[in-house]
């Protein structure tokens, strides 16, 4: 439609009046967030408590980490349903790794792993042009299999080496969750590359229209590769945390986490089909999706139906945030 | 009839259209048609505005039946907001519209369908998946489908319009122009008793848009009223029982080919006289051979193609569509795959595998589908136009935010590139000026070789004009050129020689002396030997 209006103006001048569905589309995410906080006050007393808020951002941190790299993935019209297995694969391989290593080089090589996850789904993806959905598929099932196969279907405990990992995952830095600093520094980090540099720019060009960056010389299978092996390593490094926590690395972590990260991006307004989408407004989405849950938990709505409200309330929130292009008549 | 009637019509434009109102208006003139009709649509003082711009001021528009009326226009003059309006896409601000002597509102499209208004678009509207037979009962497909009549039914409505088509293909696999005759089947089986051509013959090659135009002329002929936009003039001109002038939202003047022109045209669309179009050369020589093709094979779409091309030199490639002049330019670009053959930079065996490389060695391609692939329409001017380029913008990979928007100023300011300001997305631009943000970017690269695939396809006269220039300033410049058109008066007006193709292989060679549309069919068909075979090397004059 807008294309349509641009060339039947005689000048190539945008119109000078405030566009309300743009104005919504970038904010739209921050206002969704402030009603269902408003929300959430008037739900609970308990919730604007120092603990319950910390609580909220630490149980967040996990999929906002893994919701860094989807972005990204999605910005190039792509998608990684791999994410929730890589981070259980991360879980069970660090509690293994750290009670033959060092800290550092057990969470070094969990991260080559989850690398190594994107690396297979990006090559399949960016070199032999096979579909997103299905490849990230193929790895969701074997990461998930070997994480089982490591840890012999059973929790792997860290042992006394894996203490270094339950201080940070349940330590404080002014007064912050060490976890949800690490998720804002991913969040930070990510923010610049995207809107700083020829990395970011050129992600979300490919997206947009990934011929014309083709035809410009850009060696676009490059940057395909390097988003899935990005989505793998932060999976991986969102299963470090999950051991963290609970001192124990456990194959089925983060199951059906996937979907949620998926939500996290499309509620903070990036488009599936590419090229637009933003870090602040993603980080959004995985706090208004943590929040939520948060609320349930609060108001004692039993576990199965919190699933149903969940899948209702990401509906609408996409209806929000996506769903101002206009309702199509039928006929 | 015309030409006694009052003061000279291309004389009498001046800056105002309005000049040419009291005259140029249908009414009260001797029809054109032998027996005077009725007007089956009658448009009058049709207003819309898109936010505060008025897009379109009061125009008068009617359309009898068995009648081809062009409406012309520089893009943006509001031909598809007219048209928009009467096809039941945009509502009006303003005005009335009378179809059959009873006044109509159009809701919806479907409204405008109902009543047999139909619209075949620049961007054609047809499921590529679905058989043509599908396809053209789209809209009306029963709620059990009889496959053997379905196909029966499409059989005869392609041979009403002279073709052969296979009502069982997958419309995907068909041609341009057979995918355009099916969407004219569409509007036929829905016994259609108006049809809008938005730009037809933009996407056809010479002897398929000759083929388009007998259609069109058929339909007209068994009293279906034409609506026909398009930027060829001379097609225009031969087709039209009657042409429309549009120009800012305006009407400049309902006219008809007998006494008009295409310069007359040109200066109703422009407001100011355009005798030289085309641009003019800029002496220079030509220098070193910059470019070496060498027996380039790739499958069945190119055969043994080899030539040459010097510093300096616009080079044409010409033929159908289809005959493997884009695939050529692709091939040296490196974004297809070839199978046989060598390309030589500067004597050199450069390898070209894909596009990054040829980026790289110099080699810039403004490819044909500007949309698809020549710009990222949702992105700024700013990010398209260093997108090929980035490293004189960026140091350590973070962009340089000053630098890049300086190198971009200058480029936009240098190629008069119209636009609210770098930071606008490129959907915001026109046709042309989004052809002109292509060209930055590889003047940004500012390589030795230059690619331009229709160039000017989809682009208004003015924009034209400004390309050639740009084209000429290239070559003057010192670099190698080729330019591949669907337009023969391009080429011939463009290039210091114009090669042929035909069937992927190079079937001869033009120079200068031998420019006409004939010899260049003649080649494309193959039916003839080359009539020169002297010219290998550039004949300039």
């Amino acid at each position: 439609m807008a294309d349509t209006l641009t060339t039947s103006r005689g000048l190539d001048v945008p119109r000078k009046r405030i566009d309300f569905a743009a104005a919504f589309h970038r904010y739209g995410t921050f206002v969704i967030f402030v009603i269902i906080l408003v929300l959430a006050s008037y739900q609970s007393a308990d919730f604007f408590t120092e603990r319950n808020i910390t609580n909220v951002l630490r149980q967040t941190s996990g999929v906002g980490i893994m919701s860094v790299g989807m972005l990204f993935v999605i910005l190039t019209r792509g998608i990684d349903l791999s994410v929730g297995s890589v981070s259980a694969l991360g879980s069970v391989l660090v509690a293994y790794y750290i009670q033959q290593y060092a800290p550092e080089a057990s969470i070094g090589l969990v991260l080559l792993a989850g690398a190594a996850c994107g690396l297979v789904a990006g090559v399949t993806v960016a070199y032999l042009r096979l579909p997103a959905f299905v490849m990230t598929l193929a790895v969701m099932t074997m990461a998930r299999g070997f994480a089982f196969i490591i840890s012999k279907g059973q929790p792997i405990m860290a042992g006394d080496n894996g203490q270094v990992l339950m201080t940070f995952a349940n330590g404080y830095h002014f007064g912050v969750p060490d976890p949800v600093i690490l998720m804002l520094v991913v969040f930070a980090v990510a923010g610049i590359v995207l809107n700083f540099t020829k990395f970011g720019r050129l992600v979300k060009a490919i997206g947009s229209n990934e011929e014309a960056v083709r035809l410009s010389g850009v060696a676009v299978p490059r940057y395909v590769l390097a988003v899935y092996v990005i989505s793998g390593a932060l999976a991986a490094l969102s299963g470090v945390i999950a051991t963290g926590r609970t001192g124990v690395g456990a194959p089925t972590v983060s199951t059906g986490a996937e979907l949620q990260v998926i939500a996290a991006v499309v509620i903070g307004g990036a488009s599936l089909m590419g090229g637009r989408g933003g870090v602040f407004n993603t980080l959004l989405g995985a706090l208004i999706l943590g929040v939520i849950a948060n609320i349930m938990n609060l108001a004692n709505v039993p576990g199965y139906s919190q699933q149903v409200f969940m899948g209702v309330i990401i509906m609408v929130a996409v209806l929000v945030q996506q769903g101002t292009q206009g309702f199509r008549f039928g006929r | 009839m015309r030409g006694n009637a009052g003061p000279e019509f291309p004389s009498s434009v001046t800056a105002s259209p309005r000049h040419l109102l009291p005259f140029a208006r249908e009414k009260g003139f001797p029809s054109v048609l032998a027996i005077p009709m009725p007007d089956l649509v009658a448009m009058t003082g049709i207003q819309k505005r898109f936010g505060g711009l008025a897009a379109l001021k009061g125009v008068d528009f009617s359309l009898r039946a068995g009648e081809v009326h062009a409406l012309l226009g520089e893009n943006g003059a509001g031909k598809s907001t007219m048209m928009g309006v009467l096809s039941g896409k945009l509502a009006p601000d303003g005005g009335t519209i009378m179809f059959a002597d009873k006044p109509v509102r159009f809701g919806s499209p479907r409204d405008a369908i109902d009543v047999g208004i139909e619209m075949i678009h620049q961007e054609m509207a047809l499921a590529p998946d679905l058989s043509v037979a599908e396809n053209i009962f789209l809209g009306s497909l029963p709620p059990m489908i009889s496959w053997f009549a379905l196909r029966r039914k499409a059989r005869v409505l392609i041979e009403r319009l002279g073709f052969a088509i296979d009502p069982a293909a997958r419309v995907g696999d068909l041609t341009v122009a057979h995918q355009q005759v099916v969407e004219i089947a569409k509007a036929l089986s829905r016994d259609a008793k108006v049809i809008i051509f938005d730009e037809p013959t933009a996407v056809l090659a010479a002897r398929d848009a000759e083929q388009l135009l007998r259609i069109i002329r058929e339909l007209s002929a068994s009293g279906v009223g034409v609506v026909y936009i398009s930027h060829r003039l001379d097609e225009v001109l031969r087709i039209s029982d009657r042409m429309t002038v549009m120009k800012d939202g305006g009407f400049v003047g309902t006219v008809t080919p007998k006494d008009t022109g295409v310069n007359d045209l040109i200066r109703m669309m422009v407001g100011r006289p355009l005798s030289a179009l085309y641009g003019t050369r800029i002496a220079h020589d030509l220098g070193a051979e910059v470019l070496r093709v060498e027996h380039l094979s790739a499958g069945l779409r190119v055969k043994d193609v080899s030539f040459t091309l010097r510093a300096g030199e616009i080079l044409g490639l010409g033929g159908l569509v289809g005959s493997g002049r884009t695939e050529v330019a692709r091939l040296i670009f490196g974004a297809d795959k070839r199978d046989a053959g060598r390309i030589l930079l500067n004597g050199k065996e450069a390898a070209l595998r894909h596009p990054g490389q040829a980026v790289k060695a110099g080699i810039g391609l403004v490819p044909e589908d500007r949309k698809r692939q020549g710009v990222v329409l949702d992105m700024s001017i700013r990010v398209n136009t260093t997108m090929a380029r980035m490293a004189p913008v960026t140091s350590g990979g973070f962009i340089r935010w000053a630098k890049e928007r300086a190198t971009v100023m200058k480029l936009a300011e240098s190629l008069r590139l119209k636009m609210a300001g770098p930071e606008a997305p490129a959907s915001s631009l026109s046709g042309g000026n989004q052809q002109k943000v292509v060209l930055a970017k590889w003047l940004h690269v500012d390589g030795p070789v230059m690619i331009l695939d229709e160039p000017t396809r989809g682009v208004d006269v003015g924009a034209k004009a400004e390309i050639y220039t740009i084209i000429h300033r290239l070559a003057a410049e010192g670099r190698a050129v080729i330019v591949i058109s669907s337009e023969h008066q391009e080429l011939f007006a463009l290039c210091d020689r114009v090669l042929v193709m035909g069937e992927g292989r190079l079937r001869g060679e033009l120079t200068p002396d031998l420019y006409s549309e004939e010899n260049l069919l003649s080649l494309a068909i193959g039916g003839k030997p080359a009539p020169s075979d002297k010219a290998q090397e550039a004949t300039v004059h």
